[in-house]
């Protein structure tokens, strides 16, 4: 999985309910430390809200920080920045109101201005961020013409129209629109701190953020610690004095690490799942990741392969992955079979009953090989493909079965494996036949996945061309109710199959049985350290 | 002698120059780039992170600012990757480690490797022969990344004597782990090659006329036998000194310890060419200064060699 993609957002429609914070239960008592430290498995790239891109910065930054909303264990939008909000009868003006209590951690007040700061920033041409076009996602106003550098950064729709109310400008009625809003990009920064001191803005000691935990140490590759923030507006919920983020590059360390008592949490290594939660049930769990890893089949005109124009070999190639038993005997982590491109963790989405999901393996093979002899191959004129992967054994492993499965119903699968760099170039450049890929979605929201593979979409790299299926999503965007399209439109991919889905993610970890109130039902693992606490064990 | 360190110097300043152009070229002809990412980015966003790294610029152009804001500034640079960052903040900050526990691992490979192919060499086709060489063999197939993990297991979880990862400023006991994990292999080899010169030594004639001069075999082997024996080893352990103390992958990995290494070899993964100039370059410049010094040292160890 290519984690700079994942950056975790808001959750499900429920209203926002009062601010989170460690909810200790009365029947705990709490331990006499109150450290937490967490395991990253890649070192920081930055901390700068506006250019983070990477799972790991997120972690961190979540806890430095604090938008206009976060998110509760099961990932429900609760008010942070903002105390309430009004819509307008089209729904494209949104007005927040915003805590008058919030502080930056050098004592200045939070104002609607440090989020209009914020938000020109990341679509501001001068930044570059790689997450402006989540900004444009977002509908905001001019978003587009600013990142092109067409307009002044001041023109986006954003507005602050006292010190304590924000306005934003859409220009579509987006129904998840608030959802979108506890995305590190869109997290408020401290303007004078930024300009005073330019790139080193983030370092410990200099970093002036809003959250409920300040920088203290920062050793890339090694670790960061931060520190329970006085000046938070909620300090007093807090329990954990302070939490530690350690890199550990290899997941097999990782463990033993945890094991040595020196993390706290870890995911689990691959493999080790069904035996854990068998013997240490207390600490190991597994929930769904709002994820899904997939290959794609190029359909691109010119460069794609001409087998893959047929819709009934590309159903022959999906029918004949045996998900179950690379979800059972490969992965062996709790994943979950994929036969739609959304998984059905996330939000308010039904997964449609798409007819090869429910069929035996054996029923899909048979079907599969139907497929190929009625394509014109057969055992003797076989189809050959080749699949490109990055670099990794997991996904060689995957590769391995798939290239089983497809000899047993006839079709020969060539596998090519390079690096990360070279196969996005390639994928983008649309000069392969099949393509290993993943997305994680930024948003609890279908849509987050079924935007990818409309004609008009950055990641359609396979040249997915269905005017049904743009027409749900475009519309999508203006209904008080888009989940009916969502599930129509996964039906569409059913049918038409442009990407083969293998299996949606779990996220599988330890965690010490002393720590309370880590949410590990969200969909994006997003979690907060303000809300957790440590009992006396 | 003084106009030969001189020469040599002046010598590296045309060689690093070709490093950079050299390095710049192949970097920028490997597939990729660093923006690269599972979304195709808009054009317009492409553009913009280009012209904020300058690589909107022709290639000649961009290696020619590099050059000079090197000389003029030492600046080497932003870094890609970590946008926070710039080169000159992750050398300062990952060089000092790598030079910590490289340095000890040096020393301890250098001492025991020589002490171990000394001895086996002396008693050579004996037991103690035969259990150095066993020991040395076992030592430089076993790979870093076995070493490691087997360290962390039985030190840090089982035993519980050390921490398994981290660096807390070098402080003793973070270093003690990496240290026996990068040395082993060098002390290995080392010993090897230290036995192997030891004996041709040993075989010459003029040890055999010392030794009918009736000198006591130990002085023969201080007196005679280990400065010549030491020659080949002096040339072997430049290069090693170099590469140890600019770190090494699987130490930062398997031991979180913040390192250089593990940056060179992320930066070229990640296309971060500013991050792969700027470590290239510094291994560049250590190796020529630590070749330099080897070169020097020979002119004092061996009376036959003059400048």
């Amino acid at each position: 999985m290519k984690k700079h993609l994942l950056l975790s957002t808001i959750l499900s429609l429920s209203l926002a309910g009062s601010a989170f914070a460690a909810t200790v239960d009365a029947a705990d008592k709490l331990a006499g430390t109150q450290t937490f430290s967490y395991w990253l498995i890649d070192s920081i790239t930055t901390l700068d809200p506006q250019l983070i891109e990477s799972v790991e910065d997120s972690d961190v930054a979540r806890q430095l920080f604090e938008g206009l909303y976060t998110e509760d264990g099961t990932g429900d939008l609760v008010d942070a920045g903002a105390i309430g909000y009004t819509v307008s009868d089209d729904k494209m003006t949104y007005t927040f109101q915003l805590r008058p209590e919030a502080k930056w951690s050098n004592g200045d007040p939070v104002t609607a201005n440090d989020y209009v700061y914020a938000w020109q920033r990341l679509v501001d041409p001068a930044t570059a961020s790689s997450y402006a076009w989540y900004m444009e996602l977002m509908q905001v106003a001019n978003a587009t013409a600013v990142i092109a550098g067409e307009k002044p950064p001041a023109e986006l729709g954003v507005k602050a129209l006292d010190d304590l109310t924000l306005e934003v400008k859409l220009i579509t009625p987006l129904p998840y629109f608030r959802k979108m809003l506890a995305h590190s990009s869109v997290l408020p920064v401290h303007k004078a701190t930024i300009e005073a001191n330019g790139q080193k803005w983030t370092e410990p000691g200099v970093l002036v953020g809003n959250g409920a935990y300040t920088l203290t140490e920062h050793k890339p590759g090694e670790k960061a610690v931060v520190t329970r923030n006085p000046l938070y507006w909620n300090n007093a919920a807090t329990v954990i004095e302070s939490g530690s983020f350690l890199t550990v590059n290899d997941e097999n360390i990782a463990f033993t690490r945890y094991e040595a008592g020196e993390l706290d949490t870890v995911g689990i290594p691959t493999g080790m799942y069904p035996q854990l939660s068998k013997d240490r049930p207390a600490e190991a769990s597994s929930a769904p990741r709002a994820c899904t890893y997939y290959y794609l089949l190029n359909m691109d005109a010119g460069k794609g392969p001409e087998a893959l124009k047929n819709v009934n070999v590309r159903k022959a190639l999906s029918y004949a992955v045996d998900r179950d038993i690379l979800v059972d005997k490969v992965l062996q982590s709790g994943q979950i079979p994929a036969y739609t491109l959304t998984p059905a963790a996330m939000a308010g989405f039904t997964v449609p009953s798409v007819d090869y999901a429910t069929m035996t393996q054996e029923a899909r093979s048979e079907e599969a090989k139907r497929l190929l002899s009625e394509a014109g191959y057969t055992p003797e004129n076989p189809l050959k493909l080749t699949l490109n992967y990055n670099t990794s054994e997991g996904h060689k492993s995957i590769a391995v079965a798939v290239q089983q499965f497809y000899k047993a119903v006839g079709v020969e699968l060539t596998l090519n494996n390079m690096e990360w760099q070279v196969h996005s170039d390639i994928m983008h450049e649309r000069t392969y036949e099949l393509a290993r890929s993943a997305w994680c979605g930024d948003y609890n929201e279908a849509s987050t996945f079924l935007d990818l593979f409309t004609s008009s979409s950055g990641f359609n790299d396979v040249a997915y061309l269905n005017a049904d299926y743009d027409k749900l999503m475009a519309d999508s965007k203006t209904m008080e109710d888009p989940q009916p399209n969502y599930t129509k439109a996964e039906e569409i991919l059913a049918a038409d199959m442009p990407i083969i889905p293998i299996y949606h993610y779990t996220s599988s970890r330890m965690l010490k049985t002393d720590v309370r109130g880590y949410p590990k039902k969200n969909v994006f693992g997003t979690w907060y350290l303000k809300e957790l606490y440590r009992v006396a064990e | 002698m003084f106009s030969f360190i001189a020469r040599r110097l002046l010598v590296a300043v045309p060689t690093l120059l070709i490093l950079i152009v050299i390095s710049a070229v192949l970097m920028h002809a490997a597939p990729g780039g660093p923006f690269n990412s599972e979304r195709k980015l808009s054009a317009e966003v492409v553009a913009n992170l280009q012209a904020k790294y300058g690589l909107d610029q022709p290639l000649y152009v961009q290696i020619w600012t590099y050059i000079r804001d090197l000389v003029l500034h030492f600046d080497f640079g932003p870094s890609f990757k970590y946008k926070d960052r710039t080169v000159n903040d992750i050398i300062a900050q990952g060089f000092p480690v790598t030079l910590v526990y490289g340095f000890w691992s040096f020393v301890i490979a250098t001492i025991l490797g020589i002490g171990a192919g000394v001895i086996a060499a002396i008693r050579q086709n004996t037991p103690t022969d035969y259990l150095v060489l066993s020991v040395a063999i076992i030592g430089a197939v076993l790979p870093g990344y076995v070493i490691a993990p087997i360290l962390v297991l039985v030190f840090t979880l089982k035993l519980g004597w050390l921490p398994g990862g981290g660096w807390e400023d070098g402080e003793w006991r973070y270093l003690v782990l990496p240290v026996i994990a990068l040395s082993t292999g060098y002390i290995a080899s080392i010993a090897r090659l230290m036995r192997s010169s030891m004996l041709e030594t040993l075989n010459s004639n003029f040890v055999r006329t010392a030794r009918a001069k009736g000198l006591p075999e130990w002085k023969v082997i201080t007196r005679h036998v280990m400065k010549p024996a030491l020659l080949p080893i002096l040339s072997y352990l430049g290069p090693v000194f170099v590469g140890m103390i600019t770190g090494s992958v699987v130490i930062d990995m398997y031991f979180s310890t913040g390192g250089i290494g593990k940056s060179f070899v992320d930066s070229a993964l990640n296309r971060d060419y500013s991050v792969m100039l700027g470590v290239t370059l510094l291994v560049g410049a250590l190796t020529i200064v630590f070749n330099l010094i080897v070169d020097v040292l020979y002119a004092f160890i061996d009376p036959k060699i003059r400048y």
